[in-house]
């Protein structure tokens, strides 16, 4: 099987020595191919981060990967206009295959004119939208985790015939919404303005049950994702039969070196996709699941 | 002073009447089917309902509104295109979309059709509005509910496209038509079938005295004797995050923006979008009648009256929500 392999961006608020650590690693050993970088959940974070992002870049290029940057999710202030043109205006200093992933409709408009991605919290969920991105120079368009499979087969194909590589997220938490209004702060007792930073709390979000005490989500700032974590490891043949070029690994607090080498692994055909389920199941605490890929709900682990 | 446009929501063509009567400037509506994101049983308009809408609509000088606002399913875009075509023919005035490649079938095909620009097409900045008006010709867009009053402001003195703004009813939390929480718990989402906390997947459980709302599975909130319960929309529910129970995400309050009126004006805000496709007629002509009254004041430089819709809030409160900073 030929696919390659993202290290979407990290989307939790990491301290800067373990964030900035945990990408010299990546680039010493995991054998992923694109390193997608940058703070796409909350500006108030970026500054965090500033400093230490053309280091890391460095590091990721010098080891051979392919650096790309998102855009924000979420753009409505002018604080995070700013944030979003500056970015799209850095990628000039990027190496070669370097590119900006769009997370939201207006850095797609600031990419006009020059190759891009699409990153998964914009909506392609049809051939025709595809297409109309491909025509505006997308070279790649990561797919929105909740679409089901013959979705995923349908976009797949039109990629193909598009040019346009389509890529589908295979593990971490899925991103489930986003807001204006931080749930970190809240469920803490603070507004955001003056959220003291709360979501440094927790490196793998915030985790969310019901009154039943049974887990559900998790809280990420401004963002909700999943409790479960997605896992296709044995949906990778498939996948890769349909046509998609690349696996999103999405970062959790854990050993994502392992995640990566597990993935790597199935689609060279040396390992079980269930096997790496197994051992990469022990290594997060969270269920495994893949029911959006099923068609049914995200919550749910189809066999 | 020019005075807002006032858009009404229409789920049934009694309501749509009632909203037409009470004073709306437009009505807005979806086909019965998942084209629109109200698709639930009981709702929406057959061709032919539409047909009698607009006749009806038209003759009062009121502009009927097709909501095509759902995502096309990838292989099977039939029914998103012909949505778009039916309501050409249908002469309504303006369609609302959000996909971009229905967006561009749209201007492709029907030129002269207005195109409005749903609020699920989650554009919140002057970036995203310009790029939908210069590649589709979008000549409104709807707001999402993420951006404070003094945003809106700033937005709008940056572009020329029109804004429409939520004031009344159901608020989401979340930044709309990038919401995947229902779809996580029942594999229903507002972007593909067009449904939110979708009714199939809802449960109550009698617990003793006490009675728990369930969507999917998964406990949404409990209520205990003698406290009156809601329907389990996943965002309004009670859950734990470290603490005791609470409302996390967003309290089951409706949005009332009448007090804002001044400020929406000052921000160039050009129409207001009462929520609640799926409320019946009488909510609908109350709250349009209180909407047109307040409206007409304030154009006419009189003060806004202070107009009791507690009776038709959720939840028995009131929230401004993002429009004012407090809410982040």
């Amino acid at each position: 099987m030929t696919a390659s392999l993202t290290l979407g961006p990290v989307l939790f608020n990491w301290p800067v020595d373990r964030w900035r650590d945990f990408y010299a690693r990546i680039a010493d050993e995991a054998p992923v191919d694109t390193v997608i970088v940058g703070e796409i959940v909350c500006f108030k974070r970026a500054p965090f981060f500033a400093e230490a992002m053309g280091e890391v870049i460095e590091r990721l290029s010098s080891a051979g990967k392919t650096v790309w940057l998102a855009s924000p999710i979420l753009v409505g202030s002018e604080r995070e206009r700013s944030a979003m043109r500056e970015l799209v205006a850095a990628d000039a200093g990027l190496a070669d295959g370097g590119l900006v992933e769009a997370n939201d409709m207006g850095a797609l408009a600031l990419l006009a004119g020059r190759p891009h991605a699409i990153g998964p919290t914009i909506n392609v969920y049809n051939e025709a939208t595809l297409a109309w991105m491909a025509e505006r120079g997308a070279v790649s368009v990561s797919l929105p985790a909740e679409l089901p499979a013959a979705t995923v087969a349908a976009l797949a194909k039109a990629g193909r015939e598009l040019g346009v590589d389509v890529e589908v997220q295979a593990w971490g938490r899925a991103p489930l919404a986003i807001s204006a209004r931080c749930y970190h702060a809240r469920a803490h007792g603070l507004h955001k303005d003056g959220c003291q930073f709360v979501c440094g709390n927790d490196p793998d979000g915030m985790p969310v049950t019901t009154m039943d005490g049974q887990p559900f989500l998790t809280v990420n700032g401004t963002q909700t994702m999943s409790h479960g974590c997605l896992c296709l490891t044995s949906e990778l043949p498939a996948l890769v039969e349909m046509g998609v070029s690349r696996f999103r690994l999405s970062p959790q607090a854990m050993d994502m070196v392992r995640v990566a080498e597990g993935f790597r692994a199935v689609l060279d055909g040396r390992r079980d996709g269930a096997e790496v389920a197994a051992e990469l199941g022990g290594l997060i605490d969270a269920p495994l699941v893949n029911g959006f890929y099923h068609d049914t709900a995200g919550a749910l682990r189809v066999a | 002073m020019d005075n807002f446009e006032l858009i009404c929501p229409a789920g049934t063509p009694a309501a749509l009447r009632a909203a037409v009567d009470a004073g709306a400037d437009a009505v807005y509506l979806g086909f019965r089917d998942e084209t629109n994101a109200r698709n639930f049983p009981g709702l929406n308009f057959t061709r032919q309902d539409v047909a009698d809408a607009v006749d009806y609509a038209h003759a009062r000088k009121v502009e009927v509104y097709v909501a095509i606002n759902t995502y096309p399913q990838a292989g099977n875009l039939g029914p998103w295109q012909k949505a778009v075509d039916d309501a050409a023919r249908l002469k309504v005035d303006a369609v609302i979309l959000a996909d971009p490649g229905l967006l561009a079938y749209a201007a492709k095909r029907h030129p002269d059709l207005r195109l409005h620009l749903s609020v699920q097409a989650s554009a919140a900045n002057v970036e995203a509005i310009r790029l939908y008006r210069d590649a589709f010709g979008v000549r409104r867009v709807v707001l999402p509910r993420v951006l404070t009053v003094p945003e809106i402001a700033k937005l709008n003195a940056e572009i020329d496209v029109e804004t429409e703004v939520f004031v009344f009813g159901g608020l989401c939390p979340m930044a709309e038509g990038r919401c995947s929480l229902s779809s996580y718990a029942t594999g229903l989402s507002p972007n593909k079938q067009g449904v939110c906390s979708p009714a199939t997947h809802v449960r109550y459980e009698q617990r003793g005295g006490a009675l728990a709302s369930t969507l999917g599975g998964f406990t949404i909130n409990v209520f205990g004797e003698g406290e009156q319960a809601g329907y389990p929309t996943l965002c309004k529910g009670r859950f734990v995050a470290g603490g005791a129970p609470a409302y996390l995400f967003e309290e089951p309050t409706s949005l009332n923006a009448m007090d804002l009126l001044p400020e929406l004006k000052a921000a160039g805000v050009h129409a207001l979008k009462i929520e609640g496709r799926q409320r019946g007629k009488a909510y609908i002509g109350a709250v349009v009648r209180a909407y047109r009254e307040a409206l007409d004041s304030f154009a006419a430089g009189r003060p806004v009256p202070h107009i009791d819709l507690q009776a038709m809030v959720e939840g028995g409160t009131q929230t401004t929500g993002a429009y004012t900073r407090a809410w982040r």
